[in-house]
């Protein structure tokens, strides 16, 4: 049994419950505990562009939580935190200076840390400490007549200079991998940034950057999107209707996160995935999926 | 229309200060190669969005033209400009080091202090009230509840009360 901190941040314990529960369940099957720490707060990426000490010195709390409750591994669901967490550890590990900036404020709050907890992403965590003979031991029904296009999303690998040579920025294919994994297949497509980044800034920009993403989707002729993140969740999902009118023509392309997927392949009961919190309706994916294992 | 720059109105000592805020250390890297712009996804769309026009206007001295411009925040900080620069100037950092410059001097765009404000009150950007975990309840998933104290002690600690939204906000 392998043993991590589960930090689900700010977005997915409200927006991406889907997500959430999804992986819990996934995570029991692949025999990983996940301990929830209850003063787990934001990891501090939103306050990076205004005051980057605040980003630096809220993700290092959270850490040093997790190292104070004895836990030497964190997985994260988001990118987002991903990137950021994964940013401070480095920081406290190679600039001295920076380092005691940070615990110069952890000690106002009579905590310290020294970059002892190793943070990856969930899917990173399933690739790496899991491995993909594992997971595809654990599948009982093969997604076989399922075509995929996964969006791994921009800082599950990048910037690069952070996760030591895992995956590939220009052209990731761990996530391709891990969908594989279920017996479905991955069609191709031309990537681009989601837009979530933008989308506070300004609104049709962001929506624009969706588009080219979904249109080659689509013209691949995939049945679903494999998404690892909240924010991509929100640019492909959430605002999908109005990239559709912004576009003119609809898209129509529902969304799994990587665990529904896996948990549909693995056969766990439907109700534990939270398909029915997705928005765009699963209706034709599941029937896919139905006819394909009836074959 | 763009207004010319004048000479009397540049501040030579702009790329000092980007030079030494964390994230600008590299910018003197920078042989103005445009693959940052090249790259960059949010400029497919948006044309007033180059990378390296920033770099040029930081490297002249424009300061006023690049932290008062809206457009810095248009950045996704998606990296991939970071990942393809030639020369190691870690462009997104850069950016990001304008965008905490142009808060510091007082450009700090409403969305950005309506988010410091929601993390002080609820230590979390989405707020976690009997609503959310209701439905969270309903999903099996562990009841939140929201500490904010210790989120309001480090925006304090680390200099970002004043990003606060104004109590008439």
């Amino acid at each position: 049994m392998k043993k991590a901190a589960l930090f689900i941040g700010c977005t997915v314990p409200v927006r991406g419950t889907n997500y959430e529960q999804s992986f819990r369940e996934v995570a029991k099957v692949l025999q990983i505990e996940l301990v929830d720490h209850p003063g787990f707060s934001c990891c501090g990426f939103p306050t990076h562009a205004i005051n980057r000490m605040t980003a630096l010195a809220l993700s290092a709390r959270n850490l040093a939580l997790a190292n104070q409750a004895s836990l030497s591994s964190m997985i994260t669901l988001c990118n987002a935190c991903t990137e950021n967490m994964t940013h401070t550890n480095h920081l406290i590990q190679h600039d001295p200076v920076t380092r005691d900036e940070i615990n110069r404020i952890l000690n106002q709050i009579h905590l310290q840390y020294h970059g002892e907890v190793k943070v990856k992403h969930a899917m990173r965590y399933l690739y790496e400490e899991i491995g993909l003979d594992t997971i595809r031991a654990s599948v009982q029904k093969p997604l076989s007549n399922l075509r995929i296009a996964a969006y791994p999303g921009c800082h599950y690998t990048k910037p690069s200079e952070l996760y030591e040579g895992f995956d590939n920025p220009e052209n990731p294919h761990t996530l391709n991998e891990l969908v594989m994994a279920t017996g479905a297949s991955i069609v191709s497509y031309e990537s681009s940034c989601c837009g979530g980044g933008t989308l506070g800034a300004k609104e049709d920009t962001a929506l624009q950057m969706g588009i080219q993403t979904l249109k080659s989707m689509k013209e691949n002729e995939a049945d679903a999107i494999v998404l690892i993140c909240p924010f991509c969740d929100v640019m492909f999902e959430q605002n999908q209707k109005k990239m559709e009118k912004l576009n003119g023509e609809e898209f129509n392309l529902p969304i799994l996160y990587y665990p529904q997927l896996l948990g549909l392949a693995m056969n766990i009961e439907r109700e534990k995935l939270g398909l029915t919190v997705n928005r765009i309706k699963l209706d034709k994916v599941l029937e896919k999926i139905q006819s394909g294992n009836k074959e | 229309m763009k207004k010319p720059l004048f000479q009397e109105q540049l501040d030579p000592a702009f790329k000092y200060q980007v030079m030494k805020e964390p994230g600008g250390e590299k910018l003197a890297l920078c042989f103005a190669c445009d693959t940052c712009t090249l790259s960059c996804p949010v400029r497919v769309q948006e044309e007033t969005y180059q990378p390296r026009t920033i770099i040029r206007l930081i490297l002249l001295g424009a300061k006023q033209e690049v932290l008062a411009d809206p457009v810095i925040w248009l950045c996704a900080s998606c990296f991939q400009c970071q990942e393809r620069c030639p020369q190691g100037v870690g462009v997104t950092d850069l950016i990001n080091a304008v965008k905490n410059i142009a808060c510091r001097e007082g450009f700090i765009p409403k969305s950005m202090t309506l988010q410091m404000g929601l993390l002080a009150k609820h230590g979390r950007l989405l707020e976690i009230g009997d609503f959310e975990n209701k439905k969270r309840d309903k999903q099996q998933l562990p009841l939140i509840k929201e500490q904010p104290d210790d989120i309001q002690k480090i925006i304090d600690l680390s200099g970002a009360s004043r990003y606060l939204p104004q109590e008439s906000e």
